[in-house]
């Protein structure tokens, strides 16, 4: 083990897929393949890389506050879980708002928001939906149309960077909305303002709702194009913490930084091989549920 | 009556004198959106986001969320129409304070139907925490960015540009969600916003010499549309309404109308002028005032009509009381 590994990111991110396999199976399916790919580096960040202050969130579940609208501004939202926006302090946005229940678990497990939270989740009426907006714990943005995240992301490094505040601004990507013409706007234009505090790191786990990425719309080669476009860009193994935690501390003076984490749907839960590329969302029938509740009380 | 020239330009240079939050996002459209002397004074708080209007609405939602009041510049229909989901999630959802400053509203550009935002309003007036603003002179030009600023919510401005005429007086600036009385009568109740307003003034004051009493309405507030000013004015008039706007008859100012005097239970005729129904192309202003229907002639026959009574109104009765060259493409 190097000092870039800890016990403590490894736990966090088993009991990530364990919790979310629990509620795969409880609930009859969940987003459980995005959990599987992602916990390493949802893990990883919340735990060693972003630099945030103490949750200003509600340890609690709580009500839906309601929609925005000029008489609702002050309801509690997502980012407070990531602790007051100091000038010091780092921004994550989460751009596929279907990982909701990854963003959870992690804010659980890095102790932003109770355990007990995670019963609500996606329960009517309640604020931890399976897909959210801005009032769900983690959620910096309303994220769930794929591909504006990164745009809103570079806006505010953009905005921090003209108030001259030192802070980072990460924005965490999935693979397949990669093909939106939104996501190489934003890219061409962050580059084009040499937002050297924004860093993206991005799960490709190869797959998306039709099969695997390389047969719905091919986007490879990822670490070239983004190159091209005026990136720094890694490639790393998005189940490495060390990998994920060292790519944050790589230097990109000038330029925008996008880490790119490999990973596999299945990784943690076995039992999902067979089923590639079709892992968008995990039901779990009567069939099989016996074998999935002996993995989960095992795991 | 005066016209005036490059109003817009003028007014958000002295207005970012005093908010040093504001901030200008262009696509590529700057010097055709009045915002190239903007540039040339403030060219820190001047952002080129390149022809890409969709990471320029989220990006514009970024920097709200940091204290910054962005005033997206382009085209209209490049401000709702290619970019709906974007204003909706990124900064209707929100209720963000970013105002899209779209040129180019109806058929004010011979760039044909690519150019020419005729929807907008029906579109946008489906929004929650959307705010929009339909200028009609420039008077209005000068008043509608404190209101913006006031709103502190999402704001689309139909912006008219260069030649503009001041119909209304420079000490009476526009009120958010309160119609301008231009006439007061009983015959019929006439709403108009944008362009529009100019040629419904030339038809009142021709129906008015022939004994027609009119109640007009300047309608620059199109979302919300509550001020009761309007239900007032459909309660007085004995032959019906009639809406006139530079827009679809569908969803727009005509629909507002419409709406309302079906809330109210009023049973009001009404005739709505507009677009009908099609795209429109591309020609000079006049032709496609004409063709569209959108002109003081079209009106003044179309109250003749719903009063049931002809004047004989003409072109030259109307002509004499024009403000602004529509010749001029």
């Amino acid at each position: 083990m190097s000092i870039y590994e800890t016990n403590e990111v490894r736990v966090a991110a088993k009991n990530i897929r364990k919790t979310i396999l629990g509620l795969a199976i409880n609930r009859g399916g969940a987003y459980l393949g995005q959990a599987c790919s992602c916990a390493d580096i949802l893990a990883a960040l919340y735990l060693r890389v972003l630099n945030f202050g103490p949750s200003l969130g509600a340890p609690q579940a709580m009500p839906f506050p309601g929609a925005p609208s000029p008489a609702n501004m002050d309801y509690q939202k997502g980012a407070a879980y990531h602790g007051a926006p100091d000038k010091d302090r780092d921004r994550l946005f989460v751009s596929p708002a279907h990982y909701a229940s990854v963003v959870y678990c992690a804010l659980a497990e890095a102790g932003r928001i109770s355990h007990e939270a995670i019963e609500k989740f996606n329960v009517d009426g309640w604020n931890m939906e399976m897909i959210g907006a801005e009032h769900s714990p983690g959620f910096e943005c309303t994220a769930g149309s794929l591909g504006q995240t990164v745009s809103i992301a570079a806006g505010t490094a953009h905005g921090r960077r003209l108030k001259g505040e030192s802070g980072r601004v990460f924005v965490f990507l999935s693979d397949g909305e990669l093909q939106s013409g939104q996501a190489w706007e934003a890219f061409q234009a962050a580059s084009f303002y040499r937002l050297e505090n924004l860093i993206a790191y991005v799960d490709v786990n190869g797959l998306q709702v039709e099969g695997y990425t390389k047969d719905v719309m091919d986007i490879s080669p990822l670490e070239k194009r983004l190159e091209a476009f005026g990136w720094k860009a890694l490639v790393i193994d998005g189940h490495n913490e060390a990998e994920i935690v060292r790519a944050a501390e790589t230097l990109h003076p000038g330029q925008p930084m996008i880490v790119l984490c490999h990973t596999s749907s299945a990784c943690g839960v076995p039992l999902l091989e067979k089923r590639m590329p079709f892992l968008h969302f995990v039901g779990i029938g009567s069939e099989e549920i016996e074998v999935f509740k002996k993995f989960h009380a095992d795991m | 009556m005066n016209i005036e020239l490059n109003t817009h330009s003028k007014n958000i240079i002295n207005w970012a004198k005093a908010h040093p939050e504001a901030v200008v996002l262009s696509a590529d459209l700057g010097s055709s959106c009045e915002i190239k002397e903007f540039k040339n004074i403030f060219p820190e708080r001047y952002f080129s986001l390149g022809i890409a209007e969709q990471n320029m609405v989220s990006w514009a939602a970024g920097l709200a969320k940091e204290g910054f009041r962005p005033f997206l510049h382009t085209f209209g229909v490049f401000l709702y129409r290619r970019v709906l989901d974007q204003l909706e999630m990124s900064v209707a959802y929100p209720n963000l304070p970013v105002t899209f400053v779209g040129f180019l509203p109806g058929i004010m550009t011979p760039g044909g139907v690519s150019h020419q935002a005729i929807n907008d309003v029906a579109t946008l007036r489906a929004v929650p925490n959307m705010t929009i603003f339909d200028i009609g002179d420039a008077t209005e030009i000068e008043g509608v960015l404190g209101l913006a600023h006031e709103v502190n919510g999402p704001v689309f401005i139909r912006m008219l540009r260069k030649e503009v005429p001041r119909l209304f007086p420079a000490d009476k600036p526009m009120e958010f969600n309160r119609a301008r009385i231009l006439s007061s009568g009983t015959d019929i109740a006439l709403f108009s916003s944008s362009i529009c307003t100019e040629e419904a003034m030339r038809a009142t004051a021709a129906l008015k010499r022939k004994g027609i009493s009119i109640q007009h309405l300047h309608i620059s507030t199109i979302r919300p549309f509550s001020d009761p000013a309007v239900v007032e004015a459909l309660e007085k008039v004995k032959y019906g309404a009639v809406t006139i706007e530079n827009h679809l008859t569908t969803g727009g100012l005509g629909t507002a109308v419409a709406e309302v005097i079906a809330e109210h239970g009023l049973g009001t005729r009404l005739t709505k002028l507009g677009i009908q129904d099609t795209y429109a192309h591309g020609a000079s202003k006049m032709h496609l005032l004409r063709k569209y229907g959108l002109d003081a002639l079209t009106l003044a026959r179309t109250i003749e009509a719903q009063v049931g009574k002809t004047c004989g109104i003409e072109e030259p009765d109307l002509e004499e009381l024009r403000a602004e060259d529509y010749t001029a493409v």
